[in-house]
This record gives structure tokens, sequence and C-alpha cells, in this order.
């Protein structure tokens, strides 16, 4: 049992900051107020090849695991990129893997390497209006028609679906009332995301304002047989093999940016004298931060362990739960804590903490919320009635 | 053309030093260790002139601890073709570098050998001029522009005051100042394809060298705590305390 990162992990590591060091943080807070994506941050990553850490080296990947995507996302966001770095290539890392673990091998050479290049970007869509997180009630239809699908239906809280050129959706492919089973009837596919058919809205919302988020409107948006994922009603399936590694990233990214916060507090505190002291002599300034670090490093060691047991094949849903919800709580208190450090300054943008205080809700909400984490966990675990 | 690069592993330069409290040393305990900046640039510069053609192979050494296989792998991710680790005592001193470096130029017969100016530890900006003198070989040294023409290489030095250019015969030793490139970010399959390629490690014995030190490291300590400043009631008294006290003018 190690507890350390392997030297090939600490490479890459090392590798991803010192990339990532080239946007500074005055990058990040322009591109936070204007609203713009950043193209210059996701096109370097793709042509030094980091989107494709965790894609086999057949599509052009460099074959590595979730840990190693893990501790790559989470030096994206300990950078100073926080939540906007990660978001903006977190689509590319971790939810093309359906398309490796059910796509023919044509779907993985037309489909994946154009995205991994940085030429083509891509936006994931699941959830919809009024159904949250009960993925089986999706309302949008894909409808056979000849040599395909018709699709009509809305989603929401889309990353990026404003930018993409390629759309992942799900879809319903047969009626839920003809179905024996709710989690049957849904299909997966990636297609163009064609305008003519596709009308995006970003929704106006708290922070990471340079990776939009979307409502999407799909009306006789006209989907080829051959962009369908894997067989026909088998999709909810399929994407239920993304969902720990997205719950594994998000975590590793959370604890990213609680340390990038608590590491910019306390530069504040060893430099800021008030009555003729370093604030960050007192020990109300020391003790909420040094209870941050370990409670960051202590959830990442979860998040940690989720990636190794996914890596290696065996069950992680309990752990990377867990690890989520860990890293996200982690994250928000370090953020709060680096704001509260700071004072006055903290809630000045040009501190740069207030932004990632916007940014760490994200995880702590997404994809799942701390509730739903607590609830499976009770249920799985601790053996309690399911609550809801 | 061979080209031969010698790297350091150094603490990063984003990181505060500390010397022990002992003053026996600087503090390395769970430090942050790098390639030393200088001696990227050097890599760089061997990788471009591979790019151009003029090299057909880099090779990169490193004379230091086993730890500093990690700094031979950050070359190779540069894109360096192999790797020499002289597995040796952490703290040499120049002259012994230079020594093993001239070692293994004799064995590895390079047609040019790219250092860095200096490391930024012990900032003694030695080796490569040392080297230069134990080959028998031109040296250009501080180069900001560095052009292989034939059998000779032309090398633009910083020197004070200006530039100074310089053309040698091949074989020849070059040190690298800051201005020369920008040294690549390593990209991840450049990162994998280095974890293939071979890193070969030696010890100064075989190579029929003697490190042992010839100087002994009194102390190390850490530069006095910068005072607060003072007040001054108007120029007269400012310029009678810039001359009897800082003794800055006359």
């Amino acid at each position: 049992m190690s507890y350390d990162l392997t030297d090939d992990q600490r490479q890459i590591r090392e590798a991803v900051l010192k990339h990532c060091a080239q946007f500074s943080d005055d990058y990040w807070l322009e591109l936070d107020e204007k609203g713009e994506f950043p193209f210059d941050f996701h096109r370097s990553m793709a042509e030094a090849g980091w989107l494709g850490i965790a894609m086999p080296e057949s599509v052009g990947g460099a074959g590595l695991g979730i840990t190693e995507a893990a501790i790559m996302m989470q030096a994206v966001a300990e950078s100073g990129g926080g939540m906007t770095a990660a978001s903006s290539i977190h689509g590319p890392v971790f939810s093309l893997e359906p398309i490796v673990r059910f796509g023919t091998p044509e779907q993985q050479q037309r489909m994946i390497p154009p995205i991994l290049r940085g030429e083509q970007k891509m936006c994931f869509a699941v959830t919809e209006p009024n159904v949250g997180l009960d993925t089986t009630r999706i309302r949008t239809r894909a409808q056979r028609v000849e040599g395909g699908y018709l699709v009509n239906g809305e989603k929401i809280w889309i990353t990026n679906a404003h930018v993409a050129d390629k759309i992942m959706l799900l879809a319903r492919t047969t009626p839920l009332e003809a179905c024996k089973r709710k989690t049957e009837g849904l299909s997966l596919f990636f297609t163009d995301l064609d305008r003519r058919h596709v009308e995006t809205r970003l929704i106006p919302k708290m922070g990471r304002h340079a990776v939009g988020s979307n409502m999407v409107f799909i009306t006789d948006l006209f989907i080829p047989e051959e962009d369908r994922i894997g067989a026909e009603g088998e999709g909810f399936r399929i994407i239920l093999q993304g969902l720990n590694p997205e719950r594994i990233l998000l975590g590793a990214e959370a604890v990213g940016l609680g340390r990038v916060a608590i590491k910019k507090a306390a530069q504040y505190a060893r430099e800021r004298v008030v009555f003729d002291r370093p604030i960050g002599m007192n020990q109300g300034i020391q003790h909420p931060l040094a209870k941050c670090w370990a409670q960051l490093e202590a959830a990442n060691l979860m998040v940690m362990k989720a990636a190794s047991r996914f890596d290696q094949g065996l069950d992680c849903g309990v752990e990377a739960n867990a690890g989520k919800y860990l890293a996200a709580e982690a994250g928000f208190e370090a953020c709060h804590t680096a704001m509260l450090t700071l004072g006055g300054m903290g809630y000045a943008k040009e501190y740069h903490v207030e932004r990632y205080l916007r940014e760490v809700l994200i995880p702590r909400i997404a994809p799942v919320s701390p509730h739903m984490i607590l609830n499976f966990i009770a249920e799985k675990v601790l053996e309690l009635p399911k609550s809801y | 053309m061979k080209v031969l690069v010698a790297v350091k592993r150094v603490v990063d330069y984003n990181v505060k030093v500390r010397p022990k409290p002992d003053g026996s040393g600087v503090d390395l305990a769970n430090v942050k260790m790098a390639i030393n900046p200088f001696c990227e640039i050097a890599v760089e510069e061997a990788v471009r002139l591979k790019e151009r053609g003029v090299a057909d192979e880099v090779v990169v050494v490193s004379v230091g601890p086993t730890q500093a296989q990690e700094q031979l792998r950050t070359a190779l991710a540069l894109g360096a073709d192999r790797g020499i680790l002289v597995e040796a005592e952490a703290d040499l001193e120049p002259l012994a570098v230079a020594k093993v470096l001239k070692a293994v130029c004799e064995r590895e017969q390079p047609g040019l050998v790219i250092l860095g100016k200096q490391s930024i530890d012990g900032d003694n900006n030695q080796t490569g001029q040392l080297l230069a003198a134990l080959l028998g070989w031109g040296q250009g040294t501080f180069a900001s522009e560095v052009v292989v023409e034939g059998d000779r290489v032309r090398v633009t030095r910083e020197v004070d005051g200006g530039l100074q250019t310089v053309s040698l015969r091949l074989p020849a030793v070059v040190t690298t100042d800051l201005r020369l490139n920008e040294p690549r970010y390593a990209s991840l399959p450049n990162i994998m394809k280095a974890k293939k390629k071979p890193i070969e490690v030696t010890r100064p014995a075989e190579l029929g060298v003697d490190v042992a030190r010839r100087t002994e490291l009194l102390g190390v300590e850490p530069p006095p705590a910068r005072k607060g400043g003072i007040k001054v009631a108007d120029v007269a008294e400012l310029v009678d305390k810039l001359r009897n006290e800082a003794k800055v003018i006359g």
C-alpha cells in the first residue's frame, strides 16, 4: 500500500503545473470577467497531447489511467486555472470513454482524434430540466427514421454547448411505457452539433463565466445510424460506466482548487502586516488554514483510492462518491477560509480567491449533489432503507 | 554530429531555500527539485540542432544522486535521445564534474558539448570552462546564439556591455545564457516516449575519475533579515547620513 505518487505520476503532475504556469492568474481573471472561452489554453493543452491522457494509444491517446487523468486535472485546477481551466478540457479527458468501450473501430478513429487534437470541441448532453438526477426519465426523444433518428427535446446545464462542434447525447429511443425496465430504451449518440437544429442559450450563473453552461433546444435533429454509440436501448448502461471517473476527476479538481486557495491565503497571511506583525502569526489565521490543508489532503487520499480502484477494474462507486463529497466540502471550506484570511481584499477580484469561491460551488453541486451521495452511502454501505 | 548536454538536479527556482539549523548546508528535505534552468536551455538548444538536421543524436548526462534520473527523464521528454547518469554523492565540486564529463566525452566523442553557464544552486560558473580546458577544446560561454557552420560553431556571447561573437573549431564546449532560447513544454506523448528511452547508469570510479573534494564547506547562513528604514527630517540630514553612516558618498 503506497500513498505516494510514482515517479511517472510526479513527472506528469510537474509537467502539467509547468505547462499551466504559462497561463497567469490575470489570464483567468480576465477571461472570467469577459466570459470568454479559454481558447489559447484549450489549444495548448490539446497540442501538447494532454487531452488524450486516458485514451488508448490507438486513437492518439497516452493510454494512461483515470489516476493519471485525476493527477493532471488536479494540477490544472491547482495552477490557478481552477474550474475554468478544468472544465474547458474536462469533456475530452473523460467523456469519450463510451466510444472507446462501446464504439466500433471506425467510430473510434472518426470521432476521437479530432477532439484530442483540439480541432473539434465537444459537449456532453444528458441532464434535462424537470428530471434532475432521475436520468431514466429524460424526455428527449430519438425517433427511428430512414437511415437514423430524428431527435427532439431539451437539455440543461450543458457545458460548452455554445462553442462545441460535437454533442454526445443521451435520448430515449423507446418510450418509457414500452420498456420493461426504466433503465432500458435510452441510446447514446455522438454527432455533429448542427446549429440549424440545435439552439443553445447560455445560463447566467454565479461563477466560471469563461466556460458557459447552456440550455439546449433540439428540434428535428437528424442523427445518422452510424453516430449511435453501442446498441440501441443500451445508452443508460453505457453512460453509467463514466459516472465514477467523472466523480473522481471533479473530486481531484476540487482538491486542486482548495490547494491554490490556501496557498494564496498563506502567502497573504505571511505578508500582510497589521498591528506591527504579519497576520499569519496569529493562530486565529493559522489554524483554519492548517485544518483546510489536512482536510484537503485526507479527501485527496479517498479520491486517489477511488481512481486506483477504477484503474484496477475494481468496484469504486462508494469511494468515488465519498471522495467527490469530501473533496468538494474540503475545497469549499478552503476557498471560504482563504477569503476570510484575506478579509476585505479577498472580496476584491484582483486577489483571485473570490473567483475560486464562486467556482468551488461547481464540484460541490455537480455532477451529483452531496445529498444524493450521502443517500447512496447510507443505502449501499450502511444498509439503510432507500429514502427517496 | 552527436551533441552531449550536461544537466544538473537543483532546487527548483521557485523554492525559497533555507540553511539547515546547524549551518552545515542547505536543507533539502522535502524540497522540490528540478532541472537547472540553464541546463534546460542547453537541452532545448541541442534538440533544436537535431530538428534542424545539424545534430543526429542528443545525449544527456547528469552527475549526481540516483534521483537525478528524474531530470534526465525530463530532458528525454524534451527530445534528447538517451541519458547517462554518473551516480555520485550529490555535492560534487565543479572540477570533479568537469573531469567526469571529460571522461564521458572521451567515450562518447561528441561534436559539441552544451552546458548551462552555471547552476542556480552553487552559482560557480566553472564547469563548462574547466571541461573545455581539460579537453583542450575551444569554448563559447554565455551563448545567446549558436550556429553550426561546417566544422565550426559561431557563438554569440553575452558579455558586459554588449555582444561578442566567436568562431570555434569543433568539437567545442558551449555554455548557455538566459536568452539563448525559451525551452518548450514537455508534451504528454513525448513524456511517454521518454519512458522507453535508455538511461545508462555508471559511477565516477568506473570512468576512472577521482571525485574527492578539495575544498571543505565551513558553513551556510541566510542573508541578514532586512531592517526597517528610517525617516529623515530634511535633505541635510539625508546627506549627512549617506556620508557619515552609510559612507556611500564622499
